[in-house]
């Protein structure tokens, strides 16, 4: 395929400047923004002096241009900071250090990362399990109960926004049923059990939620692998029903789903603000939301980067997908 | 040559009647905007209004569970009222039907204008403006508009009115679907035969635009219009969800579903209320959406007559098409109003 290491470079410079675009919005956005960074950095109680100490600690007396170079600077380079008393060195990809805390952006990530992990591939193969099995269903059972069963599965988790479904799962499953503890996230690594258990319930509203959008897709697809010619060759050699689904269609009916389930990882690993902050879920979704509200803009800027990264990644590793399962399709 | 868009509101109204679904959810979208109109007089009607504490009603030893049964339905407070605060929750829900519908349409007002300006821009200019401004539009679809959104939202000095902020943040945030769609179909209808005919006869670019190509325009943009509008409900109730959007006294359904999660174990009945509401308003914009969508569509229109199995696929499959970009963007797509990259 002559065209894939092309489109492959076309797409991560499109990419790249996406990116920096969005950074330099951010950054924009928050210069602008009132509040002084060496004052929230320092805290209530410091004396102009010492604020005016951070500041220059902090490169804020720079120009706001030159702030953003030295930013991207340090994502290529790394970033070696003086703390009054002694320097702090960041390593390569260096997104710079919180206002708030001083802590490295690249740690908090890292250390958000497990949860938000956790709850996207949870919820993946929650959705995946759900939606391309009742989607099947109903392509290969057609008409009747089945198919106004999926419709109506369909509109209801497509209308339904996924802080309602949550809210309602806490609701009956927490309050009434009290079959399960308000759930407060705990690492796979101190316990697997309880892991699974407490994430049990922001898995499932993800999961409802995207498996109507997978239903709808897996069922469509299907029917129109089925209709397609080489599959009533299939039949009209004899070769039975469950063999045709089975061997045959099922790759090409598949492939856009595999597509798709790409895309929405991929933006699922930017973090779920909504599911996270309902549950309590410590992951970037939740950092997100509370960092922009304390504009702490280092770890904004961080984050929504890696978001980024991780959706226009996962854009160009579905259209890849794409491309290789089906050849009619153009790279571009 | 694709047939010509189907003219006219009574050929649309003949397509929506066959379709029970979609009726339903236009009766349900004409009563909400009505309550949200109305929502002064319905206020007035029951003798509450949305700020006023009412102490006496929470039981403060409880932490401020309301007093009586559903979260203090009584005559003078028909829905019961707010745990804590004891503000009348009727008033609030009709109040804050204002807020959620009026920055959902006012998002999409602004989407349209935007995105059809882009659009047509990059349709009609030459080799160059299209490539700049098709660059422009591409970072604007893929950029994870819910999270700049979040950003933009905390800076602004909260003594900017939230609702209004909300509906110009999502206006011009989201708009680069519509931009997409307007230069693809420009670009369609510039090589066909009467728009050629139009240029030859001596009309200037200007006046091709704006009496041949903007009423091909009006179906699809008014198809996606109709799916991002409840994609806006969703994003306004999702920002105040998270506390970046509407914040009380103001009350929004989203405002009223954030400070509900705090009482949801004491007092169900406030959670129930936003929840359902949204629930059913996004259902119904859904709905009527799809249904539009199958009326403005000329081909789904021919497959209506042949049986609903025919059209449905074939709305199934347009979404297929549809889902991978949309998807892609962060912001919610078009078949998936519930707020995409921040789910």
């Amino acid at each position: 395929m002559t065209g894939l290491p092309a489109f492959l470079v076309r797409r991560f410079l499109q990419a790249v400047l996406v990116l920096l675009v969005l950074a330099a919005v951010l950054y924009a956005v928050f210069y602008i923004a009132p509040g002084d960074a060496a004052r929230l950095a320092c805290g209530p109680k410091c004396s102009t002096a010492q604020v005016a100490q951070i500041r220059g600690q902090m490169g804020l007396d720079d120009p706001v241009y030159l702030q953003f170079w030295h930013f991207l600077q340090g994502i290529v380079t790394g970033h070696t900071y003086s703390t009054g008393t002694g320097s702090l060195h960041c390593p390569a990809p260096c997104l710079g250090q919180s206002y708030r805390t001083g802590e490295l952006v690249t740690h908090l990530i890292a250390e958000k990362l497990p949860a938000t992990a956790s709850l996207a591939l949870g919820a993946m193969v929650l959705w995946l399990v759900i939606g391309v099995g009742t989607g099947l269903l109903s392509a290969l059972r057609r008409g009747g109960i089945t198919e106004r069963l999926l419709t109506g599965f369909t509109l209801v988790g497509v209308a339904t926004p996924v802080f309602i479904t949550g809210i309602l799962l806490l609701l009956v499953f927490c309050s009434w049923l009290q079959w399960l503890p308000y759930p407060s996230y705990v690492s796979l690594t101190d316990d697997p059990q309880q892991w699974a258990w407490n994430l049990l319930l922001p898995w499932l509203a993800l999961a409802l939620v995207e498996a109507a959008k997978y239903a709808r897709l897996t069922r469509s697809s299907m029917l129109e692998t089925l209709a397609e010619d080489h599959i009533r060759t299939f039949r009209a050699y004899g070769v039975g029903e469950g063999a045709v689904v089975r061997r045959h269609a099922l790759r090409g009916a598949l492939t856009p789903v595999i597509a798709l389930s790409a895309l929405d990882l991929g933006t699922m690993f930017g973090g779920a603000l909504l599911t996270e902050t309902l549950f309590g879920i410590p992951g970037l979704g939740q950092q997100l939301v509370q960092s922009v509200q304390l504009k702490d803009l280092p770890v904004v800027v961080g984050i929504v980067l890696v978001m980024g990264l991780a959706v226009v990644l996962a854009n160009a590793v579905a259209d890849v997908l794409y491309a290789l399962a089906d050849r009619r399709v153009v790279l571009a | 040559m694709p047939p010509a868009p189907p003219s006219g509101a009574r050929q649309i109204w003949r397509r929506l009647r066959g379709r029970p679904a979609a009726l339903t959810g236009g009766v349900v979208i004409v009563l909400l905007v009505l309550i949200a109109a109305g929502a002064p007089l319905l206020a007035a009607i029951e003798g509450q209004d949305t700020t006023s504490y009412h102490p006496g009603l929470v039981d403060s030893a409880s932490g401020g569970v309301p007093l009586g049964h559903f979260g203090g339905i009584s005559g003078s407070h028909w829905l019961g009222v707010e745990p804590g605060t004891g503000r009348d929750l009727f008033a609030r829900l009709v109040y804050g039907a204002r807020v959620s519908l009026g920055v959902a349409i006012g998002a999409t007002i602004l989407q349209v204008l935007i995105g059809v300006a882009f659009g047509l821009a990059a349709g009609l200019g030459s080799r160059w403006v299209d490539s700049l401004l098709s660059r422009v539009t591409d970072v604007f679809v893929v950029m994870p508009a819910l999270i700049l959104a979040i950003a933009l939202l905390a800076v602004v000095p909260g003594s900017f009115p939230r609702p209004v902020l909300l509906t110009l943040v999502l206006g011009f945030l989201a708009w680069g679907g519509f931009a997409k769609i307007v230069r693809a179909q420009v670009l369609t209808q510039k090589s066909l035969d009467y728009v050629a005919a139009s240029r030859l006869a001596g009309s200037s670019p200007w006046r091709t635009a704006r009496r041949e190509l903007l009423p091909a325009l009006v179906a699809p943009v008014l198809t996606y219009a109709a799916i991002t509008l409840p994609t806006n409900i969703v994003s306004e109730a999702g920002l105040s969800f998270l506390g970046i959007g509407v914040t009380p006294p103001t009350p929004s359904w989203g405002q009223m579903l954030s400070s509900a999660t705090t009482w949801y174990q004491a007092d169900s009945s406030y959670v129930l209320l936003p929840a359902v509401l949204l629930f059913v308003t996004v259902l119904a914009f859904t709905v009527f959406a799809d249904g539009i969508r199958t009326a403005l569509d000329p081909r789904a229109a021919s497959r209506l007559r042949v049986g609903t199995r025919a059209g449905r696929r074939g709305a199934g499959t347009a979404d297929s098409a549809a889902t991978p970009a949309d998807a892609a963007s962060g912001i919610p797509g078009p078949a998936d109003p519930r707020g995409g990259g921040a789910a």
